[in-house]
C-alpha cells in the first residue's frame, strides 16, 4: 500500500504540512518495499483548484491512504472518488505519523465537515 | 487563532480597525489580503525584508515565425482575446483553447507575473502583503500566497490578524477560508446592510465564526438599530459601535493607527472591541 | 457613449457619484459592481425584467468517453479530474472556455448552461437602469459584467464599477469613452488612485478625477494632479448631510445645491469627451 504524507521539506524527518492543496511536498511511503519517494506538489503552482491538482497527482501515483491536516471540499471530492482513505495528522514528523497510522492511531476524516456547517454551529452555540 | 477583518463593502473602515488591532497586539502576524490596493503598510510603515515575484496566471503567446494567420485561434477564443493574430493580454484567461486548435503549434502558454509578495518589518511586527500588477487576473491565489508567507514567520502559534478583501468573489473566499473568526465591519447604511448580509452568508458557507462591529454608528442610528436587530436574529454578536470621529481621517493622513490618539472616541471603542476579542480568545471561547 | 466610474479604493463614493450623475443628466445607469450592487437602492427603479446569467460547462457522455484524459490535461483551471475511471467536473472552477470539447475526438463532451448570477433591468421616470448580481460563493464576476456590457445601447450610459483594479474592472471599463475616477483626500485614497490611473492609462481611456469628501483647502490629491497634469472635474465637499442622505439610501440631487453641482460635473464630462474625440 502507498501512503502519502503532506510535508514541508523533502526528507523523511520533515515535519508534516497541515495544508493539503498547497503543501510543499508529498512523501509517498510504500509499505511493501519500505521505500520513500518525495514529489513536489503540483497544486502549489495552480492558479486555482490546487486541491484538485494535488489529489489528481496522488491518484496518478496510486496512493491509497493520505495523512494531512486540512482537506478542502474539492480535494475531498476527488480523493473520495479515487477511494483514498484520509487521516488527520497529529503534528509530528513523517516517520512518527506513519507509525501512528500503521498502529491505527490516526483519525479517519473521510467524512469531513460539509460546507454550510457554519450555520448550524452558530445557531447551535447561540 | 486567525482573525480576519472583513466587510463585504469597500471603505467601511476595515483597515482602520485592522491597523489598530495590529498595534494593540504587536507580536501578532499581520496579513494584508487586500492585494488589489493594500493600505495596511501605509499605516504600519516599515522596512521590506523579503519579496518575490508572483506568477499568478498563464497567458497565450503566438510565435510570429510559425503563425500562418489561419485565424482558427480567434474563432475558438471565447474571451475575445485574439485580434489580427495577436493576443490581447488583458483579456486572455490562459485557457489553452487556441493552443489546442493551432495547426502549426505556434501557440504556447507562458507564465505571467501578476504581482509581487512582500514581507515588511513594521513597528507593529511582521506584515505579509502583496502588490498586484494593475488589471491582472483575480487574486485568490495571491491572497493564499500572502497568507502562506505569513505562516513562515509564525513560530509559536501567534495570533494572526488579516485585513480582508472587499466583495464576495474569489479573493474574498481565499481570505476567509481557514480562519477561525471573521469580524465584520458594518457601516449603518442601506448599502452597508445589504453587503453585510451577502458577506455573512459567505462566512457561514466557510464555517467561520462571525462577529460584528458597526462603524460610524451615529450617522444613522435608525439603521444601526436595524443592523443590531438583524444580528440578534442571526445570532451574530455585535462587539461594539464605533462613533463617527474626524480624528480617524486625521490619523490616516498622519499615518498612525487611530488608537494612538488619546482623545479619539473611535480609537477608544476600537480598543474596547479588541480587548473583548482578546479576552474571548484567552478564555478559549474563540 | 459610455462613461465608467471607478476608484482604486472601496468606499470612496463611486455609487454616490454615478447614481447622482445619472439622475441629474438623465443618463442610463448600469451597476457592474456585481459582487455588491447597491445602485438600485438609490435610484429605486421598477424592475421590469430579470435574466439569468450562465456559463457553458461540459457534460460528459460516458457511453462515448474512452478515457483518453485529453480533456483533463487541456483544462488549465483544474475543473476536470480523472478518478476511478471517470471524468469528474468541478463546475465552480470552469471558465466555460470550451477547450475540453475542442480536444475530445469522440464527441463525448457537450455543453450545458450553469447559472452564476442574474441581471435586472428596470426603469425609473426617465432612465433605464441595469444591474448584475453574482450568486454568493461564485468566484467569477467577469461573465456577468460581459453580459451587462452587451446589453448597453447607444444612449449615454454611466457604468458603476467594482472597487480596485482587477479583471472585473478591466471588463467593465473596456471600450468606454471616458472614465471618472472617484477618490478621497487621504493617504489611502491617493495610493489607490495612482493604481486606478495606471489602469486607465494602460487601456488608453481619457479620464478625469472627482474628489469626494473634500475640503476648501488644497488637498494632497489636488497637489498630485497638478504635478501630473491630471484634470480634476469636480469636488464634492465633506458634509455630514451627505453621509446621512447616503445612509438612508437617498439621492443628493433631490437638493437643489447638489443638483446644480452634478449638472455642472455632467456637462464637464460631456465637454471632456467632445475634446477627446477631436
Amino acid at each position: 500500500m502507498k501512503i502519502a504524507i503532506t510535508c514541508v521539506k523533502k526528507d523523511k524527518d520533515s515535519m508534516i504540512d497541515e495544508r493539503f492543496g498547497r503543501c510543499n511536498y508529498f512523501t509517498i511511503y510504500d509499505t511493501e518495499s519500505k521505500s520513500f519517494e518525495h514529489v513536489e506538489n503540483k497544486g502549489v503552482t495552480s492558479a486555482q483548484g490546487a486541491g484538485i491538482a494535488a489529489g489528481q497527482q496522488l491518484l496518478d501515483h496510486g496512493v491509497e491512504a493520505l495523512i494531512t491536516g486540512h482537506v478542502g471540499p474539492n480535494a475531498m471530492k476527488i480523493l473520495q472518488s479515487g477511494n483514498v482513505s484520509i487521516y488527520k495528522c497529529s503534528g509530528k514528523n513523517i516517520k512518527e505519523e506513519i507509525d501512528l497510522l500503521l498502529d491505527n492511531k490516526l483519525e479517519n476524516i473521510n467524512n469531513a465537515v460539509p460546507p454550510h456547517s457554519g450555520m448550524r454551529n452558530r445557531h447551535g452555540r447561540a | 487563532m486567525q482573525l480576519v477583518v472583513i466587510s463585504g463593502k469597500g471603505g467601511t473602515g476595515k483597515t482602520t480597525v485592522a491597523a489598530s488591532f495590529a498595534y494593540l497586539n504587536k507580536e501578532s502576524i499581520k496579513v494584508d489580503c487586500d492585494v488589489d490596493a493594500s493600505n495596511l503598510n501605509i499605516v504600519l510603515q516599515g522596512e521590506n525584508i523579503a519579496s518575490s515575484q508572483f506568477i499568478g496566471a498563464k497567458i497565450a503567446k503566438i510565435d510570429k515565425n510559425k503563425c500562418i494567420e489561419c485565424g482558427k485561434c480567434s474563432e475558438v477564443c471565447r474571451f475575445g482575446a485574439i485580434k489580427n493574430n495577436k493576443i490581447i493580454e488583458l483579456k486572455c484567461e490562459g485557457c489553452a483553447a487556441c493552443k489546442a486548435v493551432c495547426p502549426v503549434d505556434a501557440i504556447t502558454l507562458e507564465d505571467e507575473v501578476t504581482g509581487e509578495t512582500i514581507i515588511t518589518k513594521t513597528d507593529a511586527g511582521i506584515l505579509s502583503r502583496a502588490e498586484m500588477v494593475v488589471g491582472a487576473e483575480g487574486s485568490g491565489k495571491l491572497v493564499t500566497e500572502v497568507r502562506k508567507n505569513a505562516m513562515e514567520y509564525r513560530k509559536n502559534n501567534e495570533l494572526m490578524i488579516l485585513d480582508g478583501t472587499p466583495g464576495i468573489g474569489c479573493a474574498v473566499m481565499a481570505s476567509i477560508t481557514g480562519c477561525d473568526v471573521a469580524l465584520i465591519v458594518i457601516e449603518p447604511t442601506q448599502s452597508g446592510l445589504n453587503d453585510f448580509k451577502r458577506i455573512l452568508s459567505l462566512i457561514d458557507h466557510f464555517g467561520v465564526k462571525p462577529l460584528a462591529c458597526i462603524n460610524k454608528y451615529d450617522i444613522n442610528e435608525d439603521m444601526t438599530l436595524e443592523i443590531q436587530k438583524y444580528c440578534e436574529n442571526e445570532s451574530v454578536e455585535v462587539l461594539g459601535k464605533i462613533p463617527f470621529d474626524p480624528i480617524v481621517q486625521k490619523a490616516v493622513n498622519e499615518l498612525k493607527p487611530v488608537i494612538c490618539y488619546e482623545d479619539s472616541i473611535a480609537g477608544k471603542e476600537i480598543k474596547n472591541i479588541w480587548e473583548n476579542i482578546y479576552k474571548k480568545y484567552k478564555e478559549g471561547i474563540l | 457613449m459610455k462613461i465608467a466610474v471607478l476608484s482604486g479604493k472601496g468606499g470612496t463614493g463611486k455609487t454616490t457619484i454615478s447614481t447622482n450623475l445619472a439622475k441629474a443628466m438623465g443618463w442610463n445607469y448600469v451597476d457592474c459592481d456585481v459582487e455588491e450592487p447597491n445602485g438600485f437602492i438609490f435610484l429605486n427603479p421598477k424592475v421590469i425584467k430579470t435574466e439569468q446569467v450562465s456559463i457553458p460547462v461540459p457534460e460528459i457522455d460516458p457511453s462515448k468517453c474512452i478515457g483518453c484524459q485529453k480533456c483533463v490535461n487541456i483544462c488549465q483551471f483544474n475543473a476536470l479530474a480523472w478518478a476511478n475511471k471517470d471524468v469528474l467536473l468541478f463546475d465552480k472552477l470552469c471558465h466555460g472556455c470550451g477547450a475540453c470539447s475542442l480536444v475530445c475526438g469522440y464527441g463525448a463532451i457537450s455543453e450545458v448552461d450553469r447559472e452564476i448570477g442574474h441581471i435586472d433591468v428596470g426603469n425609473d421616470e426617465q432612465i433605464t437602469c441595469m444591474r448584475g448580481t453574482l450568486n454568493i460563493g461564485e468566484p467569477m464576476a467577469v461573465p456577468i459584467i460581459r453580459d451587462l456590457k452587451k446589453m448597453i445601447g447607444n444612449e449615454k450610459t454611466i457604468i458603476d464599477c467594482s472597487p480596485g483594479s482587477t479583471c472585473s474592472v478591466v471588463a467593465a471599463i473596456e471600450g468606454v469613452d471616458y472614465a471618472v475616477l472617484v477618490t478621497e483626500p487621504t493617504a489611502f485614497g491617493l495610493h489607490d488612485l495612482k493604481i486606478a490611473i495606471e489602469l486607465v492609462r494602460t487601456m488608453n481611456i481619457p479620464f478625469g478625477i472627482i474628489i469626494n469628501r473634500g475640503s476648501h483647502e488644497k488637498d494632497l490629491i489636488e497637489e498630485h494632479c497638478e504635478k501630473e497634469k491630471i484634470n480634476i472635474i469636480g469636488k464634492v465637499m465633506f458634509d455630514k448631510d451627505v453621509a446621512v442622505l447616503y445612509s438612508k439610501g437617498k439621492l443628493l440631487v433631490e437638493h437643489e445645491k447638489y443638483k446644480e453641482l452634478f449638472l455642472h460635473i455632467g456637462k464637464k464630462v460631456e465637454g471632456e469627451i467632445a475634446c477627446s474625440l477631436l
